[in-house]
């Protein structure tokens, strides 16, 4: 019983090529990190650090020297010898073609500036299927008082489902429904969120990359057109609730939190909070005679 | 434990430990991001066992669940430990080098035979083996815990029970292994490190030490500090009882609804000759206070650091300005020093920490700057230099030990003070839900989704044997007083086992019911265990 700390197998370094460039990673490094390290710039939309890679959205394809197909960089592990190219006409082509089948039927005008700048990039013009293209547009469920859920937004990247799910909360209170262009989130039996099993931690709004799942409170300011990301400011402290030490980042406008979020590289939220980290701040912005 | 309280291990630890006892602890609802660390070393092939009277949304989670009687840990612990010397299984090697009193431990515990356990605890014997075993076998294991073995009247020696099985398997000092007491609140061990605490100055070091005396009162210019201890909270209130204690300043806390036997407490607190309150609400203790002092809330709109379960110091900074008038602790215990005739000037958070640093080794290397740049720190850092520290005690693995070696306890088995009778035959424990905290003072402000009313939560099969519908308005007794509650069953709970929160004092006032018997060591209330009687509110007319 002597003190040593098991820290893994030894790792090999291995030697790829990308785009022509001679790279050394460890073994069991992905594509996409090995890009990343280079800074060559590779669009993702199901990646996430702190979440297992679900392969989904194939924006991230990359061409490997041998392989039939394009393969997902977020997942596919270096290999030595490898040879890959990000910036081929046939990588182009797929990246701008998933860009605009998903643009043309999700409503993605809330995604990132990153995103917007990957259409441009890749020449995506969703509007050339015609006004007639189907889409996922519904009304915006609004059935409790901490988060709304947009589904015209929602380009199925899996995110809160792997959230909710055995990456972090293991709730298990929401899934992908159906198949095909009918395959959406639903709750179990599609009931509303306060008959489902949410505990309503919110990890699921923390990985969304759309916006299709929103604090109550940003939702309610966009619709009043007092949403102003450039008025917001961003502040770490730690959760005043139980003794873990949860670090938020505090998104404040006019002297109100409208937002909480956990750093991703955190070491004891990965990101991930419960539901009186992310949504039990009110009783701190409650004005009146008792304050 | 053995000198410095706090938990010995990191929450990365639990993600890769082969074994995990949490013991009265339902982590998963008080504690949820740290099961998320734990729920990864469950994924990653961690047996995990949950020792609670209720069958909590933890205890789904466990290979096994041990759902022993309110108050009967320490029998259970003593008749693990039983099993693994019998078996075997003591790591006699780190018990003869690192550990002292095992001899009267061990003569302790031979009276502790399954059969005993099984009686005392309610748990099958052959479950308390095969658990002692899993325990004993494991390479690495730890045991978490929180009020569920804190808030008896022998909470020190519960603590004492399960640091013993520890000891005897070498369970300590040692990567994924450990100790953990899980805190309740964002600052419970930082407050404990920074001396609140009625025997210790920052950093746990001895008040009553003279070189340790003298070098604080130097520091402050050689201001008049007490040489002996001070009281704990349970003493301050005794202190009240028999009107020695005549002005009390609280700070940031709401012992009008939190207190066990909430009626004495408003007695006492409502009889002070002086009450000074700072707060950042009117809360129930503030409203019979002669002084408010309005406060900033630490942790949104005033700059600071806080302590978590894993000894880790990190940052809490302003994100809000205080509504006016509420003014930072630091500026309000300033001018209350400059009102009393001493100048203590307007510190900035950090020059109160850097003074801190100063005189408590264990965080001389944290400055602000460090704690910033590696996300917090954990304790012991005695320099600028130092990582911080992962796990404590690797010390007692060294051969021979560094420093002193760490004690066994003998403990024995006490049950409850408020005794289960004919009269009172149900047990009353109580605790927290995921979305709501404490006296409610501050979830109260968010609607949660998840909040139902207060209810009294009592199994089924009681409910059919008292002839109690589900929902129907209850008396609810105890020694001490009566509260009317709607009634919830609840199948988590075994027949005889009821439960309650603290959360909603305005919808039923729990306390009324609990029992402030307190354990002499740390001063904590049994709120765990309290005896009732449940009876209905109207006669059914006999037909």
């Amino acid at each position: 019983m002597a003190s040593g700390v098991f820290v893994g197998l030894p790792r090999r370094m291995v030697t790829v090529n990308i785009d022509g460039e001679d790279v050394q990673v460890t073994e069991g490094t992905t594509l996409l990190e090995a890009c990343r390290g280079i800074n060559i710039d590779t669009p993702t939309l199901c990646q996430l650090e702190n979440l297992t890679p679900v392969n989904v959205c194939r924006v991230c394809v990359v061409e490997v020297e041998g392989s039939r197909v394009l393969v997902p960089a977020c997942s596919r592990k270096v290999e030595a010898g490898m040879k890959v190219h990000t910036d081929s006409d046939r990588v182009r082509h797929s990246r701008r073609m998933v860009l605009e089948m998903l643009a043309s039927s999700v409503d993605m005008s809330l995604c990132g500036p990153q995103v917007q700048g990957w259409m441009s990039q890749y020449g995506a013009e969703p509007q050339r299927f015609g006004s007639g293209a189907a889409t996922v547009a519904q009304p915006v469920k609004i059935d409790n008082d901490l988060y709304v859920r947009d589904y015209s937004r929602c380009i199925l990247c899996y995110k809160c489902v792997e959230a909710c799910g055995v990456d972090a909360q293991n709730t298990f209170a929401i899934g992908v429904a159906g198949r095909g262009f009918d395959a959406h989130i639903s709750t179990e039996f599609t009931v509303e969120l306060p008959e489902s099993a949410c505990v309503y931690c919110g990890n699921c709004i923390g990985v969304c990359p759309t916006g299709a799942l929103m604090f109550k409170s940003e939702y309610d300011m966009r619709q009043a057109g007092t949403w102003d990301e450039s008025q917001q400011r961003v502040t770490e402290t730690v959760c005043p609730y139980c003794g873990v030490g949860c670090m938020l980042e505090l998104h404040v406008q006019d002297n109100s939190i409208v937002k909480v979020t956990s750093p991703l590289d955190h070491s004891v939220t990965a990101g991930h909070l419960c539901v009186k980290g992310r949504f039990g701040f009110q009783f701190v912005q409650r004005r009146g005679p008792s304050r | 434990m053995f000198g410095a309280g706090g938990g010995t291990s990191s929450y990365r630890e639990v993600e890769q430990t082969d074994l995990v006892i949490l013991w009265g602890s339902n982590a998963r609802e008080t504690h949820p991001i740290f099961f998320h660390h734990l729920l990864r070393g469950v994924r990653s092939g961690a047996k995990l066992i949950a020792v609670d009277p209720r069958r909590t949304g933890s205890a789904e989670w466990a290979d096994v669940w041990l759902g022993l009687d309110v108050g009967s840990d320490i029998s259970l612990a003593n008749a693990m430990a039983r099993v693994i010397i019998h078996e075997g299984l003591a790591d006699t090697g780190f018990i003869a080098r690192a550990t002292t009193g095992y001899d009267e431990f061990a003569r302790c515990v031979e009276a502790y035979s399954l059969e005993r356990a099984e009686r005392e605890t309610g748990v099958p014997a052959a479950a308390i083996r095969d658990v002692a075993l899993a325990f004993g076998r494991a390479e690495t294991g730890m045991i978490c815990w929180t009020l569920g073995i804190t808030e008896h009247h022998n909470a020190t020696d519960n603590v004492l029970a399960l640091i013993n099985l520890a000891l005897l398997t070498g369970k300590v000092g040692r990567f994924a292994c450990g100790l953990n007491p899980l805190r309740g609140q964002n600052n419970v061990q930082g407050g404990g490190d920074m001396g609140a605490i009625p025997a210790r100055f920052p950093g746990f070091q001895d008040l009553e030490e003279p070189a340790i005396h003298a070098k604080f009162t130097s520091a402050w210019g050689g201001a008049k500090v007490p040489s002996k201890k001070g009281y704990h909270l349970s003493e301050m209130f005794e202190s009240m009882d028999l009107d020695e204690l005549k002005a009390l300043y609280i700070i940031g806390e709401n012992p009008a609804r939190s207190e066990a036997d909430q009626t004495r407490a408003v007695r006492l607190l409502s009889g002070l000759d002086h009450l000074v309150v700072q707060d950042i609400f009117l809360t129930q203790t503030a409203e019979l206070a002669h002084v408010v002092l309005p406060a900033a809330a630490g942790w949104a709109e005033s700059e600071g650091t806080v302590t978590n379960s894993e000894r880790r110091v990190q940052r809490v900074r302003r994100a809000l300005d205080p509504p006016p008038g509420a003014r930072d602790d630091i500026e309000l215990i300033c001018e209350i020093a400059t009102r009393l005739g001493t100048d203590w000037g307007h510190p900035t958070a950090e020059e109160v920490w850097d003074e801190c640093r100063s005189l408590s080794p264990m965080h001389a290397g944290m400055s602000y700057a460090r704690l910033d740049e590696l996300g917090g720190i954990q304790w012991p850092c005695p320099d600028e230099s130092h990582p911080g520290t992962e796990f404590l005690h690797a010390r007692l693995w060294k051969d021979p030990i560094d420093g002193p070696a760490a004690p066994f306890h003998a403990v024995e088995h006490d049950p409850p003070v408020d005794l289960l009778t004919d009269e009172f035959p149900i047990r009353l424990t109580t605790g927290r839900r995921l979305d709501s905290f404490n006296t409610g003072v501050q979830t109260g402000g968010y609607t949660s989704p998840l909040r139902k009313r207060e209810a009294l939560l009592i199994s089924p099969a009681d409910g059919a044997r008292l002839g109690i519908t589900d929902g129907e308005r209850v008396l609810a007794s105890s020694r001490r007083g009566s509260v009317e509650v709607p009634v919830r069953f609840d199948a988590t709970l075994r027949p005889g086992l009821a439960f309650m929160t603290l959360h909603f004092p305005d919808q039923v006032a729990t306390n009324v019911l609990t029992i402030d018997a307190t354990d002499p060591k740390s001063g904590t209330a049994e709120f765990k265990a309290s005896a009732i009687r449940i009876d209905k509110l109207v006669a059914v007319p006999a037909k």
